[in-house]
C-alpha cells in the first residue's frame, strides 16, 4: 500500500503524529489524543484523502501500558479506495479519565460506534449527543471488554428461580424420555454412507 | 405465579380420588390440548433459522396440530423459547411467560435456551430454566428439525399423560446403548446424491 | 355536539394532544427477534424514535479472548447466522493475512463457492421474510425451500446445516466431497427457477409495490455518512462492493455484475438482493468450472495446519506438529490487522490484535448491520407506522451480527 496518506498527514500535522507504520499493508497512524478531531476533519475534507466513511471505531485495552486504552478508527474513501487506521492512546492505568473527542459531527456512523466503545470500555467521547449504553443494559455496572472485568461475572436483571438443584439437568437416564424414540433403525454397517435413515 | 405440577383439569367428586368419568374427561381434554397447541415463538437467535425450517413444508410442525403462531402470550399455550436468552432479554421472557394463561408449556429450543450453550459469560443466562420452568429441552446448536419434531412429540406425550417433569430430547440412536456407532459421523461421505 | 354541517373554527376545537409513545418491543414477530423501537407517534406518523439493540449481546469479543485462534470459528459463525460461511471465510482470511500465507487455489475456489451459496441463503431468507411480513406467505415458503436445498449441500460438505464452523486458518476443515459439483449445479438451477417464480408472483402485485416503493428512503450521502455498505448502500446508487473494489480470493478473475438501485427505497433493496442472487449463481458456475477436482485444500504450513492422521501416527514430525497445534494452539505472530470481505450485509471486517501468544488479545468484528440499524432511525422517522415493517425487513438486520 502506498504511504501517501501517512505522508499527507505528517506534512500537515507534524506534531500530531506520534508513530506510524504500514505493517501487512494497513497504513496506521498514532495520533496525539488532543488532535484527534482536527486530523479526522482534515482527512475528511481534503480532496486528496477524501475519507467519506468511518468504517470502524473501537478500542483495545492494553492493561500493561500507560496510557492503557487505544482508540482505533478505520477510515475509508469510497472514491479513492484507500484506507487508513488512526489510533490514539488514552486513559490511565486505573481506567479513569478515558476521554477523547467525538467524531459524530463528521460521520454519523460514529454515533453508535462510540456508544458501543463507551459501553464496552468506558471511553468517554466528549461532545457526543447521547452517550449511553447500547449493547448491555443501563443497570449494568462496569465495562465488560476491559481486561479486568471477569468474563463470567453476571449481573442478572431477573432474580434466578428458587429451585433446588437448579444447576442440575433433568434426569438423563437410559429409560427416561420418549419410549418411541428408543428404537434402533436398521443400518448398513461397513458402508461409508450409512446415515440415520 | 406458582409452578404447575399437575394438569388443572381434574374434576373430582368429594371423597373421590379419581373416577372413570374424570379420567376419561381428562384424557379427552389432554388429547385436545396436545393436538391444538398454539405456539408463541419467542425467537432470538440462530435457532430462529431452524425454527423457520421446521415450520416450512419440508419438516412442517403444523402436521402435529401446532400450526398457528400467536404472538400474543394471552392467546398461546406453548412458549417456544428459540435461541439465546441474554440478561437484557430475561425480564421480557419472564413477563411473556407470566402473561400466558394456564395451562401453559415451555419448550426450550436449542442448547442456548436449554443450558446457555457455550456462552458462559457476563451476558447470557445459562438456560431459560433459571427464569421460567421448562417442559421439554431440545439440545442442538441448532437442533436438527427432526430433533425439534421429536421434542414436540415428547411434549405431546407428556401432555397426554399429565406429566410435568422436564424431559430432554434424546438422539434416536442412543450412544449409551450403542457406543460403537458414530453419533457424529466424522468420516464424510465419499459419494453424495444430488436432489431428485 | 355541534351539527356536522356547521363549520368549526379551529379555535373552538382545542383538544389537548400529545404524541403517543409506542413500544415495538423486543418480542415482536417483525422485529427479527431482538430490536426494540420506542416511537413517538402522532396519528400514524412517527415523529421520533429510539432504536434499542443489545437484546442479543452474547459477548463474542470477550469470549474470543479466552480461547485460542481456532476456537473463534464457532463464535463468528453465529454472528451472521444466515450466511455463516461468509463469516468463517472472512475470519480465516484475517488470520491468514496476519500470518502472511495464502491458501491453495482449490481452497480459494471452494471458499468462494461455499461463500456465494451462503450469500444466496442470506438473501433468500431476507427477501422471503420481507414478503411474509407484507402478507405474501407463499414466496416465503418457496424461498425457504430454496434455502433448504442450499443447506443440504452445506450438510453434505460441512456436516451441519446452519452453523458449520468449517473454516480453518490455512484452509478448510475437509476437502469437497465427490458429488459436490453436480449437487451444487443442480441446486443453483432450482434456485434460479424459484427466483423467477417469486418475481412473477410478486413484482406485478400492486399492493406489494405500493408498500415498498418510496418507503424507507435514505439519501446516498446519509448512507455513506452512516457507514452503510452492502446491498443497502448499493440500493442508494453507490456501486461499492468489496469483491469488486478490493478483490480477495479469486473474485478478480470471475465475471459478475454489481446490481445497483436508483431510488434507495425498500423496493430497491429488495430487488438488489434478488439480482445479487443471480450474480451469485453466475459466480458459482464459473468457480465450479475452474475448481480442480484434486489437489490440496489446506496450505502446507506446519504452524497452522493439522497433519493427516497417517503422519501423526506414523512419523515423529507429524506427532509433534499435531501436539503443538492442539495443545498450545495456533500461534499467530504479534501485530494487528484489519481484513475485510463482503459479508451478506456489507463489509464484514475483522480487526485482530495478536500479542504472539496463542490467545487473541482482541478480536473486533466490524458488523455491517450494526451501522445499518443505526440508520433505521433516519429511515423510519417521518414514515407511517405500517411502513416500519417493510423498511426494517429490507435492511436485513441480523441480531447476532448487530449485537454480537
Amino acid at each position: 500500500m502506498s504511504k501517501a496518506l501517512i505522508e499527507l498527514v505528517k506534512k500537515n500535522f507534524p506534531d500530531a503524529v506520534l508513530e506510524s507504520h504500514s505493517q501487512l499493508g494497513d497504513d496506521t497512524l498514532v495520533l496525539a489524543p488532543g488532535r484527534w478531531k482536527e486530523v479526522c476533519l482534515f482527512l475528511k475534507d481534503n480532496p486528496q484523502s477524501d475519507m467519506d466513511m468511518l468504517t470502524d471505531l473501537t478500542a483495545v485495552d492494553y492493561p500493561d501500558r500507560d496510557p492503557r486504552f487505544e482508540v482505533v478508527a478505520h477510515l475509508y474513501s469510497l472514491q479513492r479506495g484507500h484506507r487508513l487506521r488512526l489510533k490514539a492512546k488514552v486513559g490511565d492505568r486505573d481506567g479513569e479519565t478515558v476521554e477523547i473527542d467525538t467524531l459524530t459531527e463528521l460521520w454519523a456512523s460514529a454515533n453508535w460506534m462510540e456508544r458501543e466503545c463507551f459501553d464496552m470500555f468506558g471511553v468517554k467521547f466528549l461532545g457526543h449527543p447521547d452517550l449511553r449504553r447500547i449493547l448491555t443494559y443501563p443497570e449494568f455496572e462496569g465495562h465488560p471488554l476491559r481486561k479486568d472485568y471477569p468474563a463470567d461475572k453476571i449481573q442478572p436483571l431477573v432474580q434466578y428461580r428458587d429451585e433446588p438443584n437448579i444447576d442440575k439437568v433433568a434426569p438423563f437416564g437410559v429409560d427416561e424420555g420418549m419410549s418411541f424414540g428408543r428404537q434402533t433403525h436398521a443400518r448398513n454397517r461397513g458402508d461409508d454412507d450409512s446415515r440415520m435413515n | 405465579m406458582g409452578e404447575l405440577k399437575a394438569t388443572t383439569t381434574s374434576i373430582l367428586e368429594p371423597g373421590q380420588t379419581s373416577g372413570f368419568a374424570t379420567t376419561r374427561f381428562e384424557s379427552l381434554l389432554a388429547w385436545a390440548q396436545k393436538y391444538s397447541l398454539f405456539m408463541n415463538p419467542f425467537v432470538t437467535a440462530c435457532c430462529g433459522m431452524e425454527f423457520m425450517a421446521v415450520s416450512s413444508p419440508r419438516y412442517d410442525f403444523s402436521r402435529f396440530g401446532s400450526e398457528a403462531p400467536r404472538f400474543s402470550p394471552r392467546q398461546s399455550d406453548l412458549l417456544w423459547v428459540v435461541g439465546t436468552i441474554v440478561q437484557r432479554q430475561a425480564p421480557i421472557l419472564k413477563r411473556i411467560y407470566e402473561q400466558m394463561a394456564e395451562p401453559k408449556w415451555v419448550l426450550a429450543f436449542g442448547t442456548c435456551a436449554s443450558s446457555g450453550g457455550f456462552y458462559d459469560n457476563y451476558a447470557c443466562v445459562a438456560g431459560l430454566d433459571k427464569i421460567i420452568p421448562a417442559d421439554v429441552y431440545v439440545p442442538g446448536c441448532p437442533p436438527r428439525p427432526e430433533a425439534v419434531l421429536d421434542g414436540l412429540m415428547l411434549l405431546q406425550d407428556k401432555i397426554q399423560r399429565g406429566d410435568r417433569t422436564p424431559g430432554i430430547v434424546k438422539p434416536r440412536i442412543d450412544p449409551v446403548q450403542e457406543p460403537n456407532t458414530a453419533l457424529v459421523q466424522l468420516r464424510r461421505s465419499r459419494t453424495s446424491r444430488p436432489p431428485a | 355536539m355541534e351539527p356536522l354541517d356547521q363549520e368549526l373554527e379551529s379555535s373552538e376545537l382545542e383538544l389537548p394532544t400529545e404524541p403517543m409513545l409506542l413500544n415495538v418491543g423486543p418480542a415482536h414477530p417483525a422485529m427479527h427477534g431482538t430490536v426494540r423501537i420506542v416511537m413517538e407517534l402522532s396519528g400514524e406518523i412517527i415523529e421520533r424514535c429510539d432504536v434499542q439493540v443489545g437484546y442479543l449481546h452474547r459477548g463474542f469479543e470477550k469470549m474470543c479472548e479466552r480461547g485460542n485462534w481456532s476456537q473463534v470459528f464457532p463464535y463468528v459463525d453465529r454472528c451472521n447466522y444466515v450466511s455463516p460461511m461468509l463469516n468463517n471465510v472472512g475470519f480465516a482470511l484475517a488470520c491468514e493475512k496476519l500470518l502472511g500465507i495464502t491458501v491453495p487455489e482449490r481452497c480459494q475456489w471452494y471458499r468462494m463457492i461455499l461463500g456465494e451459496l451462503a450469500r444466496m441463503s442470506d438473501h433468500l431468507t431476507c427477501d422471503g421474510a420481507m414478503a411474509m411480513e407484507l402478507g405474501a406467505f407463499t414466496p416465503f415458503l418457496w424461498m425457504i425451500k430454496g434455502r433448504e436445498m442450499v443447506w443440504e449441500i452445506m450438510e453434505e460438505e460441512t456436516g451441519a446445516r446452519l452453523t458449520h464452523s468449517f473454516g480453518r486458518v490455512g484452509g478448510m476443515a475437509a476437502p469437497p466431497t465427490d458429488g459436490f459439483k453436480e449437487h451444487t449445479r443442480a441446486v443453483v438451477q432450482h434456485i434460479l427457477t424459484i427466483i423467477d417464480e417469486v418475481e412473477r408472483l410478486l413484482l406485478g402485485n400492486r399492493i406489494f409495490l405500493d408498500r415498498l416503493e418510496n418507503v424507507g428512503v435514505i439519501s446516498a450521502a446519509d448512507a455513506v455518512s452512516l457507514g452503510w455498505t452492502g446491498p443497502c448502500l448499493r440500493a442508494t446508487g453507490i456501486p461499492y462492493d468489496v469483491r469488486k473494489a478490493h478483490p480477495y480470493l479469486k473474485y478478480g478473475e470471475v465475471d459478475f455484475d454489481v446490481p445497483v438501485g436508483t431510488t434507495s427505497d425498500s423496493y430497491d433493496r429488495f430487488m438488489v438482493r434478488l439480482a445479487e442472487m443471480r450474480q451469485s449463481a453466475r459466480i458459482i458456475e464459473q468457480c465450479l468450472e475452474r475448481m480442480a477436482d484434486k489437489g490440496p485444500v489446506n496450505v502446507d504450513d506446519p504452524r497452522v495446519v493439522l497433519p493427516p492422521k497417517e503422519e501423526v501416527y506414523g512419523s515423529i514430525e507429524g506427532t509433534i506438529q499435531h501436539f503443538k497445534i492442539i495443545m498450545e494452539g495456533l500461534k499467530l505472530p504479534a501485530g494487528e490487522v484489519y481484513s475485510y470481505t463482503e459479508g451478506g450485509n456489507g463489509e464484514l471486517g475483522f480487526y485482530l490484535v495478536s500479542d504472539g501468544s496463542g490467545t487473541p488479545h482482541r478480536v473486533r468484528i466490524r458488523p455491517p448491520c450494526f451501522l445499518i440499524t443505526a440508520g433505521l432511525e433516519r429511515v423510519i422517522t417521518g414514515q407511517m407506522m405500517a411502513d416500519v415493517v417493510p423498511s426494517f425487513g429490507s435492511l436485513n438486520m441480523i441480531g447476532g451480527e448487530c449485537d454480537r
